[in-house]
């Protein structure tokens, strides 16, 4: 497999380490409440299908990227950089 | 008056010269530079005025004189061949790094060879032209892979992993010697 | 024996080899089994299980039958294929599977009793009973059933990995393969071209039809020139392309050095991962055999087998060879052979009207039903329709029919699809992203029919990566139509050979239908059809045709088993190739390693780092004795210690302050410039992930440690942290771990030693404890902090690497001098467990602040990391808590991983009260003392309590105490 990273370029998955759904940007109030943190923490969609991960070029730049990929096909639809994601996030509230 | 005694990290283990193929070590001053929120072109006025170089892009590597700059990853660069001036610091995170990594250069046609069995990356001439740079697996080692001419490569490893650094290049250097040998006989 | 005239051999070139101990010649350009056939050597093999006599059965890397081993000694090769073994002087090759020799093999017997080894056998004859299993038939059956073995010494040979990248990887160099290749390096693309043989040209080295007016084989060679020009074409030959994985990932095994003595240096073999936008599958196609009754004597090969011994090799089989077939394809075979003047002793084809343009009696309607001759096949009986009569021939070419190669199109769960036209499957479409068939492996059989998918599919893929591929001249070549009427199963009586080197038969196929395994998938593991190292390239289609037969199903709807990678074997030695030895993992050493080495000192792994365990002396003939004396010095005199692999990270920014607030429990913004301050990490769910100290060092510069073990953790954590959670924060994190050579100077001296080499003396006021700044190291800028592991008053001293040999040495100097020295890693423990310092062994991932009585540190007033699910029920009450453990008797032994029980009862999990984490002799102390947590430990000081060790059986009566069992005060600290 090969990831294209946004800042390198296509490479190979050696380089990368996955941390799971990239719904971990998500992180939730410190006062949101035990259910929503249970949620946050334990819960997460496994699809046959699109998923957005969150993975690590820890051989690369460094960067930690939301990656598209499709778990039956082990197609990788994109990447983009997570810190860019999050930003995002926080100006749409 | 007692004086410490300095040793580079490659001290006693290079050079290394197989079938035409020349491993030796830099030393010299680096420094990893980090810009602060907003302040890339700011960083990048800094290190033209203090010396010479250009901020570079993502994969790429620039030069004055010595002094080259190199992109070292996600907001970072290493500025390599001068001590960084003061008023770098203004602007970006500066860190020494002069003793932290062991840079070698490899410099013969077959380099390129003895590269694609360690690392993952593309060296074709597209991928990988004179002056690009990447941050990747060394064998099983994270480095720094620079393309500075036609057939001279450098390779940055962590200081600790030097002798490994030697060890690897050095079994492939024989290797692409020894299918050379074989294919010509 | 060898024909006058044909062949690609160097006759001017003789080779001398060695087979089953006796010396034969060759040529130059002969494989080992060309070579073989023409001395007039047939047997080359016994069969996996019945141990029948074999030959060849094909000319190349499918043959199940011709396995033998090559060299002797350590780097000896089990089942190397003798069709694509290329043939050397002084080659030794060796047969394997028979004893005592090959002519006269004792576990014949298996043939014999065959009737009680069929398909099931092994689940059905041992299943009773139990015990004879392991001790009786399975060491039976290893030793009976098999393929060659390994010399069981270390392998000596080199073996290389390497990476490609290209546009277009072209797999097989044929026709289709040279004419893809051509158009797609013209159109300017980077093209790998890889064949598994030596030369370019595929089947065109094999046939005697034409190519562009000109012989094949020549075509071929003009092509191979042409693409030896273009600078961005590579050729690789010898180079098998054995498997297709996600995002145009190939794996492709090159066999550099198998064709003769290997230089220095040189690999046997180098695997290729190559990295690719498209791919072209020009692999050809396979022949298949027919069953029939004996149909596996020496002797017997298929069709194209034949022509290419004739053709390629100058080779014929036999003297007097019959072919036999299903289709028009095998005919070519009788002709060649009657224009090289090799007798054909008769054409039988199963087909009614067929004629054949040669001298031979052609059979029309007929079939071959059976053969005789033990070592090598003599007769053979044909079924003409009105009776069965014999024919006395030497070699039987054979032909059911050819079968695309569509194994790579089926490495990522791609299935194939029924084509009736060729009776066989063809590659689904896009079964393998960017990967698109032609030729022969699209079903195009052909060569004209060849050429012309290879240009269609080599100007799409150019125009699809934005070239555009010269207008497609296609040489003339032969157009006929392969016709074919499918024929499985031949009949005859005896046993029917389907799947030659795994011995299956008609018979067990059709016994695992009976049986109700009538599924391919249940079929293939209740005979084993297909699973040796061939992996059914030769048996797969006919063996669920005869099931398809049995089940009263049509082919399509039987469907085939799932061809998996590798296409053709790898040895375990490539795919791990670079990685044995040194090569296994880097090395990290630190700066004082030499001079540590030096001192005898024993090395102990520490993730990838080398750390000295301790340091001998003279007399001394224990560990023990060594560690007691280290922590003797570290008590009472000074002790140096080498501690450059914790990690060191500069934070850096307006926001350092800030983030350190969100990463640690505790605060750090308030930390005052040239303090030090311990700081703890929680994970997110609020367990301890690592600790260390965070010294302050400029307005925006924190300087962080981690421990050694988590270096890389906190690392990757803190980027995730910033650009996953907090892009916001204006810090930057870099880390600077291998730029300090950093040692612990701890005792009561350590202040003395250091103002020898510091150029300015310090004093309690200017470094007090848990004080840092910068101080100058013999003329060199380095760091000092005040800081301690080990209880005493102690620094840790920094400098850049460059200088850490020398100041490791000149410090050890200096301790000396004040009556102590260099301690290692357990000395370091025993300091450590003595003052109740944790390590990773008490921050194993299941404890949290609470558990290590640092709940407070947690603090309630910020957000952080951990905070909010380390406050959850279950995290903060009624818990293993950390406490120390003594013996209650002073000989009592502690012992790391046992388990605490109550002094009552028996000791069982239910009861269990804790357990034990960290144990070492104190000779502070003077006895045993241990770290481990019981629940709720803290409110249990002085109780008495069982250890018990389950696995080891000891047991221990212990006494709970405070986990700090040296100054609790800190007396020494502040010193
Ligand atoms: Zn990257």
């Amino acid at each position: 497999m090969k990831i294209s990273c946004p800042i390198c370029g296509d490479r190979d998955i050696r380089e990368f380490t996955c941390m799971g759904h990239a719904s971990m940007l998500n992180r939730p109030d410190p006062h949101a409440g035990a259910k929503v943190w249970n949620e946050y923490l334990h819960n997460r969609e496994n699809p046959a299908g699109v998923i957005d991960e969150l993975w690590w070029h820890g051989q690369g730049c460094g960067a930690w990227l939301v990656v598209t990929r499709n778990t039956v096909t082990h197609e990788i639809l994109g990447a983009r950089l997570a810190r860019d994601v999050k930003k995002e996030m926080r100006d749409a509230g | 008056m007692v004086k410490l005694i300095a040793k580079s990290a490659a001290e006693g283990l290079l050079p290394v010269e197989v079938a035409g193929v020349r491993v030796e070590e830099i030393v010299a001053p680096l420094a990893s530079l980090s810009p602060f929120q907003g302040q890339d072109a700011a960083l990048g006025k800094a290190l033209k005025k203090a010396h010479g170089v250009v901020l570079p892009k993502a994969g790429q590597i620039t030069q004055a004189g010595e002094v080259s700059c190199h992109w070292f990853g996600l907001n970072h660069v290493m500025l390599m061949g001068a001590a960084p001036d003061a008023s770098l610091a203004k602007v970006a995170a500066v860190t020494d790094q002069s003793d932290a990594w062991c840079r070698v250069r490899m410099t013969g046609e077959a380099a390129r060879d003895v590269l694609a069995r360690l690392t993952p990356i593309d060296l074709r001439d597209a991928a990988l032209p004179v002056g690009a740079t990447a941050r990747t697996d060394i064998q099983h080692m994270s480095g720094a892979l620079t393309r500075v001419g036609e057939d001279v490569w450098e390779v940055m490893v962590f200081r600790s992993v030097a002798r490994t650094l030697v060890h690897d290049l050095t079994t492939s250097l024989e290797t692409v010697a020894g299918i050379a040998e074989m294919r010509s006989a | 024996m060898r024909v006058d005239g044909k062949g690609r051999i160097d006759r001017s070139a003789t080779r001398s080899f060695s087979f089953a101990g006796k010396s034969y010649q060759g040529f130059a350009g002969d494989t080992l089994a060309s070579a073989l056939l023409a001395n007039d050597v047939r047997l080359m093999g016994r069969s996996f299980k019945y141990h029948r006599p074999r030959g060849v059965l094909t000319a190349g890397s499918e043959e199940p039958n011709a396995l033998v081993t090559i060299g002797s000694g350590a780097g000896q090769e089990p089942n190397v294929r003798a069709t694509m073994q290329e043939l050397y002087e002084g080659l030794e090759a060796r047969p394997q599977n028979a004893w005592p020799s090959l002519d006269w093999d004792v576990l014949e017997i298996n043939d014999l009793i065959s009737p009680f080894l069929s398909a099931g056998f092994y689940y059905k004859t041992f299943m009773w009973p139990k015990a004879f299993w392991e001790k009786v038939y399975e060491p039976f059956i290893r030793n009976a059933a098999g393929l060659g073995a390994l010399s069981g010494s270390d392998d000596a040979d080199k073996y290389d990995k390497a990476f490609a990248h290209c546009d277009v990887l072209v797999i097989g160099a044929g026709p289709a393969g040279l004419m893809a290749a051509r158009m797609l390096g013209l159109a300017g693309l980077d093209v790998i071209l890889a064949d598994e043989s030596w030369e370019l040209g595929g089947r065109l080295l094999s046939e005697t039809e034409e190519v562009g007016g000109q012989a094949g084989s020549d075509w071929a060679a003009g092509v191979a020139a042409d693409l030896g020009d273009m600078p961005n074409v590579r050729v690789m030959t010898r180079t098998t392309v054995t498997g297709a994985y996600d995002g145009g990932i190939f794996g492709a095994l090159e066999k550099v050095g198998h064709h003769g003595p290997v230089p220095n240096g040189a690999p046997r073999e180098t695997f290729w991962r190559i990295q690719t936008k498209r791919a072209v599958l020009a692999a050809g196609a396979l022949e298949r055999p027919i069953a029939f009754a004996n149909n596996d004597r020496p002797g017997v090969m298929t069709a194209g087998a034949v022509r290419t011994y004739l053709n390629r090799y100058g080779v014929a089989p036999g003297r007097k060879i019959a072919v036999f077939g299903n289709n028009d394809d095998a005919h070519r075979t009788a002709m060649d052979l009657q224009d090289a003047g090799v007798e054909v002793a008769a054409v039988i084809d199963s087909r009614d009207d067929v004629s054949v343009p040669v001298d031979a009696k052609v059979m029309a309607g007929a079939r071959v039903v059976g053969t005789k001759g033990r070592l090598g096949l003599r007769e053979i009986m044909i079924d003409t329709g009105r009776g069965v009569r014999p024919l006395q021939v030497d070699c039987l070419a054979v032909s059911g029919g050819w079968n695309p190669s569509v194994h790579l199109t089926c490495h990522m769960n791609g299935r194939p699809v029924w084509e009736p036209s060729i009776a066989s499957f063809v590659p689904t479409p896009g079964a393998v992203p960017g990967l698109v068939a032609c030729g022969s492996a699209a079903g195009d059989m052909a060569t004209a029919d060849v050429l012309a998918s290879a240009a269609r599919v080599a100007s799409d893929i150019a125009a699809d990566l934005g070239k555009s591929a010269p207008t497609a001249e296609l040489p003339e070549a032969e157009g006929h139509v392969y016709a074919i009427e499918p024929l499985w199963d031949a009949g005859g009586k005896g046993r029917a050979w389907l799947d030659f080197q795994n011995d299956v038969t008609t018979k067990d196929v059709r016994q695992a239908a009976k049986e109700n395994y009538a599924s391919v998938e249940h079929m293939k593991r209740y005979t084993t059809q297909g699973m040796a190292t061939d992996q059914g390239k030769n048996s797969n289609v006919a063996a669920l045709a005869v099931l398809a037969d049995a089940t009263g199903r049509g082919i399509p709807e039987t469907g085939t088993t799932t061809f998996r990678p590798p296409y053709s074997p790898v040895a375990l030695a490539a795919l791990g190739a670079g990685a044995k030895g040194k090569g296994f993992a880097p090395e990290r050493l630190t700066t004082s390693h030499a001079a540590t080495v030096a001192r005898n000192a024993p090395m102990i792994e520490a993730g990838l780092w080398y750390r000295p365990s301790y340091f001998p002396q003279a007399g001394e003939t224990t560990w023990r004795e060594s560690c007691d004396r280290e922590v003797g010095w570290v008590r009472d005199a000074v002790g140096v210690c080498d501690v450059s692999t914790l990690g060191k990270i500069d934070i850096q920014g307006p926001d350092a302050g800030a983030f350190l607030d969100f990463v640690y429990t505790n605060t750090f913004s308030t930390l005052k410039v040239g303090k030090v301050r311990y700081g703890l990490m929680l994970r997110e769910d609020g367990h301890v992930m690592d600790d260390g100290t965070c010294a302050r060092w400029g307005d925006t510069h924190f300087v962080m440690t981690t421990t050694t073990a988590a270096a890389g953790q906190v690392m990757k954590h803190l980027d995730y942290v910033h650009q996953c959670l907090r892009p916001d924060l204006d810090v930057s994190i870099v880390s600077a771990t291998e730029q300090w050579a950093q040692f612990a100077v701890a005792g009561p001296k350590s202040r003395d030693l250091l103002n020898a080499l510091l150029d300015a003396p310090i004093d309690n006021e200017s470094f007090p404890y848990m004080g840092c700044g910068p101080v100058s190291v013999a003329g060199v800028a380095g760091r000092l902090f005040r800081i301690s592991f080990s209880g005493e008053h102690a620094y840790e001293v920094a400098v850049p690497a460059r200088y850490g040999d020398s100041l490791f040495r000149m410090l050890v100097a200096q301790a000396e001098a004040l009556g102590g020295g260099a301690y290692g890693m357990e000395a370091l423990n025993v300091l450590r467990i003595e003052k109740g310092f944790i390590t990773h062994a008490e921050i194993h991932g299941r404890t949290t602040a609470f558990d290590i009585g640092m709940g407070r540190m947690v603090s309630s007033k910020k957000d952080c990391i951990g905070q909010t699910m380390a406050a959850r029920p279950g995290l903060v009450e009624d818990r293993e808590e950390l406490v120390g453990f003594r013996p209650a008797r002073p000989t009592g032994k502690l012992l790391a991983g046992a388990h605490i029980y109550p002094l009552d009862g028996d000791a069982v999990r239910e009861r269990d009260q804790g357990y034990i984490t960290s144990v070492a002799y104190s000779p502070t102390v003077g006895t045993d003392i241990a770290l481990g947590f019981v629940r709720n430990g803290r409110n249990r000081m002085g109780e008495k309590l069982r250890m018990m060790d389950h696995l080891r059986g000891e047991e221990t009566l212990v006494e709970l105490c405070d986990p700090v069992f040296v100054d609790p005060e800190g007396g020494r600290l502040r010193g």
